[in-house]
């Protein structure tokens, strides 16, 4: 039975690539990575063999302990944990339940994250290769921590499961989790600063980690290498321990998760209230800017990008006071301007299906293209300008604002109107509607790329002008430039952002059919 | 008229009835007979066919919907009745074919051809990080109607679907069937002449199936064409007027529901025309516990 599971888990591994050859390039990419950061690690813990005992042992502890945090969380937050082994599955085929734990943790450890933390882990062996008992300390000690992991992670996604059903939770959970990914320089540089700061402190609390079920079986190796087989064999039994009580804590609480499916509920709302919808012109465009800016609020995967941008200056800043340059702070307002202005040209990829009511009501592509457009100008012209005004307050600057206005507008405008275009004749790869943003998006990842890279060629040469009107100016010292970089960036980018948005239109009006067909590939 | 393929009946009586006639082959063969010229059919296709790869999911499919009339289309999954609506409703482009609505081509001109429509297609997404009040708002505002006829008739569309009491919910909350009947009420918002329903009872609990249902007659009692796919035979057969059996991507009869069961049931019909019954042998072992 055990064989069985970990069969299906290959099989739909297998079938999973099979879809399409993309999806396989996608994972030998991500596989790529994985073994860049695996053969690394493993070096790094071999070369441990020869470091003083202490060291060795200290960042054995301590690279483990954070291992099974890392698996204790991420699968909650990221709420994109692979479910196609999900025991609510299997509630009709009466598996026995010893059986099926065995198949399931071992199940977890096929995929990336899995192989990747068993060859780290197993690697510890060659840290402690000093004799043959440390040596199988270490394997015992790997075996029993990459079995923590797996099992805590299982303990940690079935007591979550019917949190995770909720749509409130993955919503919030989704952007929550954007916030420290987007700061992870300036969180990894501090963490830095305090390790280094505190570098006496961390032997001490590796040693306390070593006895808790964190750092228990990472450190079995080290003890018996230290010559303390007696404080080993204890860490043993805590290691063992705790795996056996996780194991029983998963066990209890999946017998009950089999019984008792998870239940989303929420409240009933009466109607009464159109937001958006009753406030912008009844026009067919202003519909669609209602429902698109509606979305920028209210679905993660638009508003995982809104969150974005005000933590864009918080990681310019820190990298300023680093430096204690802050003019890496210009590049803010046209930064901002090109990744709002460019989160649009997968709109109707990321409609998937709900794009057919666009089509069954006729409405006019022009009217389509034009209201998402204004949708994401709203909020996009206020950010940009902020950003361009409060640059120029910061560093007294007043004569590069026009220059940077100029390149910034120039920016966004073109980018709406190429976007406007772009999403009315391709899709790409994105995640689907109520799945998490950070969710590996189905479909075919070479188009993608194709796609956004053509397009950030394109749109880099339509804002040819306005940059090397900015660049006279930076290199004359002349702020004439600046004034007629405001006028032409306003200008043409306005031009450019009309025949965008019609020619998307055109386009949109001769191909829905076909858009609908693409984007019904992933659904 | 409902057969594509000229019919023996006499046309001599003073009201014009269409009088659809059974045929197994769809030939299209209009033939030009004297006398009141006939009704526009609501829709009327032709030789709409498509494939997907290798496999041919619609292969030549002629048929027309009388003005008027309830029409049903059934057929075992996978026979290609979704295909074939979502072709002659505009959104799948058709390989070979043309479908039109009350004699206006729908890929020729889509947009007024869909002015004639109101669809729910089946197996797509709603936006449904909307609320239901708002969804329908959405459809009829796209339409280009006018805010206050698109808030009265929400108003009475929820009432109609019983879903004021989750009119503010988001959709993405609903269940299966409440969906089912937010999408329905969004295609009625702007009163089509033409409704084109696919699988629209699926996951609908029986109350609200019999208020829809009651919607649906007085529709065509007041002279609106509905046709609604489905595989629920006793449904089709007490619901519709006309109906049409695919199978394999083809027509295997088309006319009113007394002419195509012949005296026997929709369902035992329609299972010797697909012929798909297998007999009850073989399966022993599920007796023997």
């Amino acid at each position: 039975m055990v064989a069985h599971l970990l069969r299906l888990k290959l099989t739909l591994l297998r079938n999973g690539l099979r879809r399409s050859p993309w999806q396989l390039v996608g994972m030998a990419f991500a596989g790529l990575y994985a073994l860049g950061m695996v053969a690394t690690l493993v070096m790094a813990l071999a070369m441990l063999r020869n470091a003083p005992h202490d060291l060795a042992q200290t960042a054995v502890v301590l690279g483990g302990s954070a291992a099974i945090v890392g698996w204790g969380i991420v699968p909650v937050v990221a709420s994109a944990t692979d479910m196609t082994l999900d025991p609510a599955r299997f509630t009709t085929f009466a598996i026995p339940m010893k059986q099926m734990l065995a198949g399931l943790a071992l199940g977890g450890l096929i995929g990336i994250p899995g192989l990747a933390t068993s060859l780290v882990a197993l690697s510890t062996v060659a840290t402690w290769s000093h004799g043959v008992l440390p040596a199988l300390a270490a394997f015992a000690g790997a075996v029993l921590g990459v079995l923590t992991c797996v099992v805590l992670a299982k303990v940690v996604t079935t007591a979550t499961a019917s949190l995770a059903a909720s749509r409130r939770f993955k919503d919030v959970s989704a952007i929550a989790f954007m916030v420290p990914l987007v700061l992870m320089g300036p969180i990894v540089a501090g963490i830095g600063q305090g390790l280094s700061a505190s570098s006496g402190f961390l032997p001490g609390f590796a040693r306390t980690l070593s006895w808790t079920p964190l750092g228990a079986p990472w450190s079995l190796g080290g003890d018996v290498s230290a010559g303390q087989p007696g404080q080993a064999a204890l860490k043993l039994l805590v290691s063992v321990a705790a795996l056996a009580a996780l194991a029983w804590a998963w066990k209890s609480l999946l017998e009950r998760a089999l019984v008792t499916p998870p239940y989303a509920g929420s409240g009933r709302r009466k109607g009464g209230r159109l937001g958006l919808l009753g406030v912008l012109p009844a026009s067919p465009a202003g519909a669609v800017m209602a429902r698109s800016l509606t979305y920028w609020f209210r679905d993660p995967r638009y508003s995982g990008s809104l969150v974005v941008i005000p933590l864009l200056p918080v990681v310019l800043a820190f990298q300023g006071s680093q430096t204690g340059d802050f003019t890496s702070l210009g590049i803010l307002a046209p930064l901002s301007a090109f990744i709002l202005a460019w989160s649009i040209s997968a709109d109707v990829s990321y409609d998937n299906t709900a794009f057919a009511l666009h089509l069954a009501t006729g409405v006019r592509g022009v009217a389509d293209r034009l209201g998402r457009a204004l949708a994401c100008l709203a909020f996009a012209l206020p950010v940009v300008l902020v950003f361009a005004l409060g640059y120029s307050a910061l560093t007294g600057d007043w004569a590069g604002l026009p220059g940077q206005l100029g390149l910034s507008l120039g920016i966004l405008f073109t980018g709406l109107g190429l976007s406007s275009v772009v999403s009315a004749r391709y899709t790409v790869a994105v995640p689907l509607p109520g799945d998490s943003p950070f969710k590996k998006p189905p479909g075919n990842v070479g188009q993608t790329l194709a796609v956004q890279f053509g397009g950030l060629l394109v749109l880099m040469v339509l804002v040819l002008p306005q940059v090397g009107l900015l660049v006279a100016q930076v290199v004359t010292g002349n702020s004439l430039f600046g004034w007629i970089n405001l006028t032409a960036g306003t200008v043409l980018g306005l031009v450019l952002f009309v025949l965008g948005v019609r020619l998307g239109g055109k386009w949109l009006d001769a191909r829905g059919p076909e858009l609908l067909a693409q984007v019904s590939v992933n659904r | 008229m409902t057969a594509p393929h000229s019919d023996p009946v006499p046309h001599s009586e003073p009201v014009p009835q269409p009088e659809p006639a059974l045929h197994s082959v769809p030939a299209l063969n209009p033939d030009p007979r004297p006398g009141p010229a006939p009704k526009v059919p609501a829709l009327s296709i032709r030789g709409l066919a498509k494939r997907f790869g290798d496999k041919i999911a619609v292969d030549g499919i002629s048929l027309d919907v009388p003005a008027g009339s309830f029409y049903g289309i059934v057929g075992p999954n996978g026979a290609g009745k979704t295909t074939t609506l979502s072709m002659a409703t505009g959104l799948l482009r058709p390989d070979f074919g043309t479908a039109a609505v009350h004699g206006v081509d729908v890929w020729q001109r889509p947009l007024d051809a869909k002015r004639l429509m109101g669809i729910l297609p089946d197996g797509v997404r709603l936006f449904d990080r909307l609320t239901g009040e708002q969804l329908i708002t959405y459809a009829g505002l796209l339409r280009g109607m006018d805010r206050e006829t698109v808030a009265t008739r929400v108003v009475d569309l929820l009432a109609a679907m019983d879903l004021q009491e989750d009119a503010g919910t988001l959709v993405v909350d609903y269940s299966a069937g409440m969906t089912k009947k937010i999408a329905l009420a969004s295609a009625l918002i702007h009163a089509p002449r033409l409704l084109v329903l696919d699988e629209p009872f699926e996951a609908v609990d029986p109350v609200s199936a019999a208020n829809i249902r009651s919607i649906l007659d007085s529709y065509v009692a007041s002279g609106g064409t509905v046709i609604v796919s489905s595989h629920v035979m006793d449904l089709v057969q007490r619901m519709c007027d006309h109906v049409a059996v695919v199978a394999n991507g083809r027509l295997l009869a088309a006319g009113t529901v007394d002419e195509v069961r012949a005296g026997a049931s929709l369902e035992d019909r329609f299972v010797q025309l697909v012929g798909g019954r297998s007999h009850t042998e073989g399966l022993e072992w599920l007796r023997t516990f």
